[in-house]
């Protein structure tokens, strides 16, 4: 079934670069590749031998209308007892007559009529013989053709949509793992939809496009080649007419695409905008009534409305077009051949199977010529999204890292951790941590605290390693970070941040993990967390399928990632306390049970607590991504900056 | 579906009965081809010689051809214009039905739904439409006239046609029924995929402090081998059909002329010539039967889709509004005064109140706190004033007259109110700053400003590359969380109004904004009346009252210092944020 190509076809940055990349990562399925197209290839010279083949059997059926008026039968006529000398003579007549016409037409069967004239016995002896022996051997040698042909042609799509399914698992595959290796500066700079819609739309359309498109040009390209060839070695007069005629056909038609072309991508540009003020009016629904914008929405939807209106019906009256304009030409093509067909016949140079055989050509040479146009659309359209796949399989990976690493097992982990002149910057040349030093002790607590968008988040990410320091070096227990390898690092780590994250699957497994744990370790946590409650009302407990949705409530997600952390038991921890998000007196359960993950780990809070911060062996305060003060609460009251500001703030009147 | 072509109207349906009328003569043209295409090919037969004739019949016959081509040019055009039309209606229909929704219909349908709805479902109508149309029509009027085309001219070759629609039909409704309940299993294992990989992706952090990795490859693994299944069978499945109809179509035309020889072998001398042009004739009638039926097998594989698309819309469309809009066009003596008598809330499909029996009064400059924790009912409590729901007992007046009663426009021309979630237009600053109508004339620059800067905005506004012209992005992505919040506010502040209502808009606010932001807005709307939903007890400590609520009940009103003594829910939500001197002394 063809799929309707009705989008626009995007232009590729680089088609050749693209295409070649395509190529090569399908190395792997070459052979079957290879082999169905190869089975494209014969199945589309099968399809060129059979008007041929249609041609003898029309021929064979011309030559069974025609009467038996030869050397033969006249004498055996003229010998028959049965036959009244009357009718013999008359029979004579007949045959010189038809004799003398016979020069202008080869066929014989124009007096045909007169015939009927003659007596009955003569009549049985001159009666056409079909060869019905030799139709049947042709029929069967075309219905095998046929069959072959077709099977062929199952093999072929059934490989290659085989291929094309499992290349585009493999990609998504690739895009998966992909994510796990790419550095956290590029999430935090590009959007999840767009990586969404690479794995997805992308993939998508490269896969269901490339095996349609890959036997496409094989069997249509083979196709013209053949009907071309074959035309001129049936008859170069024949074949020049058709190709004029089909030609003339398709340059109107490609004309027509042309013009469609541009009120698609009009179009779709539209439909873009409009889509675009749809979600925002609708996502804004309450603000736009309070502020009565009813009517200012309202018209610039009908004026969007209106273009989108103007296009859809330019591009959908044009893409209409084509068909019928293709059915003009086929008759176009059907009329010429027939034309010129009949007046080489008249003129003895062909027979009528050729004019049937050429029926057949035309349609063979016209039908490739809108499907390689077709597929040549498509094939923009693979690349573009090729494109964008593979360079989101190109993004800079995390550094490698090298074997000879140092490791530190969480067991032997002590659990004190100094920072030593640490300068870091998310952008070349622009420093935003400069020289910061820190040390910490088995257990103690450091606060960060700050406005938001003060940078908070930049000290979980040199801790854990998920940036690189610029300069300096990060010690954990007399081993610098840079000896050990960052899956290291992680199992050094709980880390429990502020957007809870868990995902669609059991309780069990969200818990536990990627850590091996029994149950009654989980169970454990869950009590001591105070979320085991929560669990036991759940339909399957810890089976229950549970997914990030607002089915389970922001504080509960709380308590079950802070469960998660505690299952993982390792000596430091990084915690990213609750903040609005959770009701007052929800906060204040999770935070106790953030306040039993604290105990005995060396841990850096992002507190947003005047208890937290308080009971801190070091308070960093950050604003606008630098560390500008650090020390306890006293030292920095005392100071009377810009943490005495903040703190003194919440509450003033 | 019949629903949605009462869109047509008269002059539409004139269009379409002009588009069967000219469908009606192109079906006759495209039959009359073969016909001249038979005397084609007989002349060229029986080889007169005449080429004059072939001329004058090719010429009929591409003059049909062309003739044919003008009507599907005008039929397209035709349908073209009505599917377009009707899409351009629907839209518009859809989307001013939605905007005189209330929250409770916009809660029903989901916001998303709604957009696909107005977007994705009406294309799908209008494809249908547009192409759909035209083949439904074509398809049973081509099939008839062409069957009864064949079916005087031989039994035989009728009959072989028939076993070849059969068959056709036969695979194409097989592979059908198969596949299409799994076209429903590959769409909900996309939307798997993706939903993992957005786990992933947001995640990001948590799988690698986790040393997860494999983990999620594995899970990746599992939903992706389900996916690439699916899909590859029902592709598999479809990779028969085309060598099937190929296959189908090539035999008929051998069997056509197979049957042709017999009985013609059969037939007498002067049958002969006849019996052999209508085998030619036929095997492209036979064709065409085929096609038309193809034609038929396709619209009824885009017509349920369509049905669906349609009955989405329908839905829209017949969704009875909730909220009438009363007359009163809001010229009041008082001004500012919000009271609420023993309102009960529950939503239309809910066993449980949301909110039950409210009563207070605020009055003109007041300030009314509303404080509890979450699924209490203080958001639900006064989305109630701009009638974004209606309550289910009680009555909330405003200066003294029932919002029901209001006219929409009247009503929200008196509330200034600031969502949760700040909401931002593409456009300027100082577009979404007037955005909409205040009743009050147009917005001057001066007072943008102004509103910017009780707003605390107008700093970092005036930081921005054109000031207050400075442009928007879609969504507010190029502005934080914070500076859409105060923007919001400022949009607030600019309407003039008699009452604000702080949906805990300070929420993504630092202390110190939040505090500056308070005193300045305090100096601005001394005569306004401010109600405050509020999470941190520093926002709202001053309050004139404060209404604690506890599940959807009230269970004390007072000022903050009252509220210590008197109300235990109010001093534990205390508590835990400040400590015990720290409350004293504020």
């Amino acid at each position: 079934m063809p799929r309707p190509n009705r989008g626009v076809p995007e232009k590729s940055k680089d088609f050749k670069g693209a295409m070649k990349k395509l190529f090569a990562s399908l190395n792997k399925w070459k052979y079957l590749v290879i082999v169905s197209l190869v089975l494209a290839l014969i199945s589309a010279i099968l399809a060129l031998i059979t008007p041929n083949k249609l041609s003898n059997l029309t021929d064979t059926i011309t030559e069974g209308i025609r009467p038996q008026i030869n050397e033969n039968t006249i004498r055996e006529i003229l010998a028959s007892e049965d036959i009244s000398d009357q009718d013999k003579s008359a029979f004579i007549e007949m045959a010189h007559e038809m004799e003398k016409e016979g020069n202008s037409d080869n066929n014989g069967i124009g007096s045909l009529a007169k015939l009927d004239t003659l007596s009955e016995p003569v009549k049985e002896k001159i009666k056409p013989i079909m060869d019905l022996d030799k139709i049947k051997g042709i029929a069967i040698i075309l219905l095998a053709l046929h069959a072959v042909s077709a099977i062929l042609n199952f093999i072929q799509a059934f490989t290659l949509t085989t291929v094309s399914n499992r290349y585009a698992k493999n990609l998504r595959a690739k895009i998966s793992t992909k994510i796990n290796k790419l550095p956290l500066r590029y999430f935090d700079s590009h959007e999840t939809g767009d990586v969404l819609s690479r794995i997805t739309n992308d993939v998508d359309m490269v896969a269901q496009n490339m095996d349609n498109t890959m036997s496409t040009l094989v069997t249509s390209i083979t196709l013209l080649l053949g009907s071309t060839l074959m035309m001129f070695i049936t008859n170069w007069v024949m074949a020049i007419t058709a190709i004029i005629a089909s030609i003339i056909g398709f340059a109107f038609s490609a004309f027509i695409l042309k013009r469609s072309q541009k009120y698609f991508t009009a179009r779709q540009k539209e439909l873009g905008k409009m889509n675009g003020h749809i979600e925002e009016v609708y996502s804004g629904h309450n603000v736009i009534k309070t502020c009565n914008a009813t009517k200012l929405v309202t018209d610039e939807f009908d004026e969007l409305n209106k273009s989108l209106y103007d296009c859809n019906r330019k591009s959908q009256f044009l893409s209409g077009l084509m068909g019928p304009t293709m059915g003009f030409v086929g008759n176009l093509g059907y009329v010429a051949v027939c034309i010129v067909g009949a007046i080489l016949t008249s003129n003895n140079i062909i027979t009528f199977g050729v004019i049937v055989a050429f029926m057949i050509y035309v349609r063979m040479f016209t039908n490739p010529l809108s499907q390689i146009a077709q597929a040549l659309t498509a094939l923009q359209s693979i690349a573009a999204a090729s494109e964008r796949v593979f360079e989101f399989l190109e993004e800079n990976e995390m550094a490698e890292e090298k074997t000879g690493f140092k490791k530190l097992k969480r067991e032997d982990a002590k659990g004190k951790i100094e920072f030593k002149n640490v300068k870091f910057g998310y952008d070349e040349g622009k420093t935003i941590i400069k020289n910061f030093n820190l040390t910490a002790t088995p257990g103690e607590k450091i606060a960060i605290v700050g406005p938001t968008g003060a940078g908070k988040t930049t000290m979980v990410n040199l801790l854990m390693k998920f940036y690189e320091i610029k300069d300096g070096d990060i010690i954990i227990d007399g081993i610098s970070t840079k000896e050990l390898t960052r899956e290291n690092i992680h199992d050094l780590f709980i880390m429990v941040l502020q957007d809870t994250w868990l995902f669609d699957g059991t309780v069990r497994d969200n818990l536990k993990f990627n850590n091996e744990v029994r149950d009654e370790t989980i169970w454990d946590a869950c009590s001591t967390v105070g979320v085991d409650h929560f669990i036991r009302t759940l339909p399957g407990q810890l089976d229950a399928e549970i997914d990030n949705s607002d089915s389970i409530s922001q504080g509960q997600k709380q308590l079950l990632t802070i469960a998660r952390g505690m299952i993982k038991d390792a000596p430091f921890l990084i915690l990213d306390e609750a903040t609005s998000s959770v009701d007052t007196r929800t906060e204040e359960i999770v935070q106790r049970a953030m306040d039993k993950l604290t105990i005995g780990r060396t841990s850096f809070i992002i507190a947003h607590r005047l208890s937290t911060i308080k009971n801190a062996n070091l308070i960093l305060v950050m604003n606008e991504g630098n560390i500008v003060e650090q020390g306890t609460h006293e030292e920095l009251m005392k100071k009377n900056g810009f943490y005495a500001d903040l703190y003194n703030s919440q509450f003033k009147k | 579906m019949i629903k949605v072509f009462k869109n047509f109207k008269k002059k539409d349906y004139f269009i379409m009965l002009i588009c069967v009328i000219l469908m009606v003569s192109q079906v006759w043209l495209e039959l009359k081809i073969p016909e001249f295409m038979s005397k084609v090919t007989s002349l060229v037969q029986t080889g007169s010689g005449d080429i004059g004739e072939i001329m004058v019949q090719g010429g009929f016959m591409l003059l049909c051809s062309f003739a044919s081509l003008i009507t599907a040019v005008i039929i397209g055009y035709f349908a073209a214009l009505l599917s377009a039309s009707l899409s351009l209606k629907l839209r518009s229909k859809i989307f001013n039905k939605v905007e005189s929704f209330g929250m409770q219909e916009i809660r029903k349908f989901s916001t998303s739904s709604l957009i696909t709805r107005t977007t994705n479902d009406v294309t799908q109508i209008e494809m249908t439409v547009a192409m759909g149309l035209q083949m439904m029509i074509k398809a049973p009027i081509m099939a008839v006239w062409a069957v009864s085309k064949i079916l005087d001219k031989s039994v035989e070759w009728s009959a072989l046609t028939g076993i070849g629609v059969l068959i056709l039909l036969a695979t194409i409704s097989t592979i059908l029924i198969i596949v299409i309940p799994k076209f429903e299993r590959v769409q909900k294992l996309t939307d798997k995929v993706n939903g993992v990989t957005g786990e992933h992706l947001n995640g990001i952090r948590v799988i690698h402090a986790f040393n997860a990795e494999k983990y999620q490859e594995d899970r990746f693994e599992e939903v992706n081998n389900d996916l690439t299944k699916t899909q590859m069978f029902n592709q598999r499945m479809f990779s028969i059909m085309q060598p099937v109809m190929m296959l189908v179509n090539h035999s008929l035309t051998l069997g056509i002329y197979f049957v042709g020889a017999l009985l013609i072998s059969e037939a007498g001398m002067l049958d002969k010539i006849t019996l052999f042009s209508n085998m030619v004739v036929f095997s492209s009638y036979g064709m065409q039967v085929i096609m038309s039926f193809l034609m038929l097998a396709l619209i009824f594989m885009m017509v349920p889709r369509a049905q669906i698309s349609a009955k989405r819309i329908n839905e829209v469309l017949e969704e009875e509004n909730t909220i009438k809009e009363g007359k009163f066009n809001g010229k009041t003596d008082v001004e500012g005064e919000v009271e609420f008598k023993n309102v009960t809330f529950r939503y239309p499909d809910a066993d449980e109140n949301i909110i039950e029996n409210i009563s207070f009064k605020a009055n003109k400059g007041e300030t009314v706190a509303f404080i509890g924790s979450t699924g209490s009912g203080k958001s639900t409590l006064i989305n109630l004033i701009p009638r974004f729901y209606d309550v289910t007992e009680g009555e909330i007046l405003i200066d003294g007259v029932n919002v029901k009663q209001y006219k929409e426009s009247a009503l929200h021309n008196k509330i200034g109110y600031i969502p949760q979630k700040a909401v931002m237009f593409t456009g300027t600053v100082k577009e979404n700053v007037t955005y909409g109508d205040s009743g009050k004339g147009k917005v001057s620059e001066e007072a943008v400003k102004e509103a910017l800067k009780v707003a605390q905005a107008y700093d970092f506004v005036s930081k921005m590359e054109d000031g207050v012209n400075s442009h928007i992005a879609r969504g507010g992505t190029n502005v934080s969380g914070g500076q859409k919040q105060r923007l919001s506010i400022a949009r607030a502040v600019a309407r003039k109004p008699e009452i604000y209502i702080f949906d805990d808009s300070f929420s993504a606010l630092d202390y110190k904004t939040d505090l500056n932001l308070r005193k300045e807005l305090k100096k601005y709307t001394k005569d306004a009346t401010n109600l405050i939903v509020a999470q941190r007890i520093g926002t709202i400590v001053n309050a004139d009252k404060i209404v604690v609520l506890d599940k959807g009940k009230c269970v004390g009103i007072g000022t903050h210092k009252e509220l210590l003594d008197t109300c235990e829910v109010y001093k534990e939500i205390a508590l835990s944020q400040l400590s015990k001197e720290e409350l004293e002394n504020a």
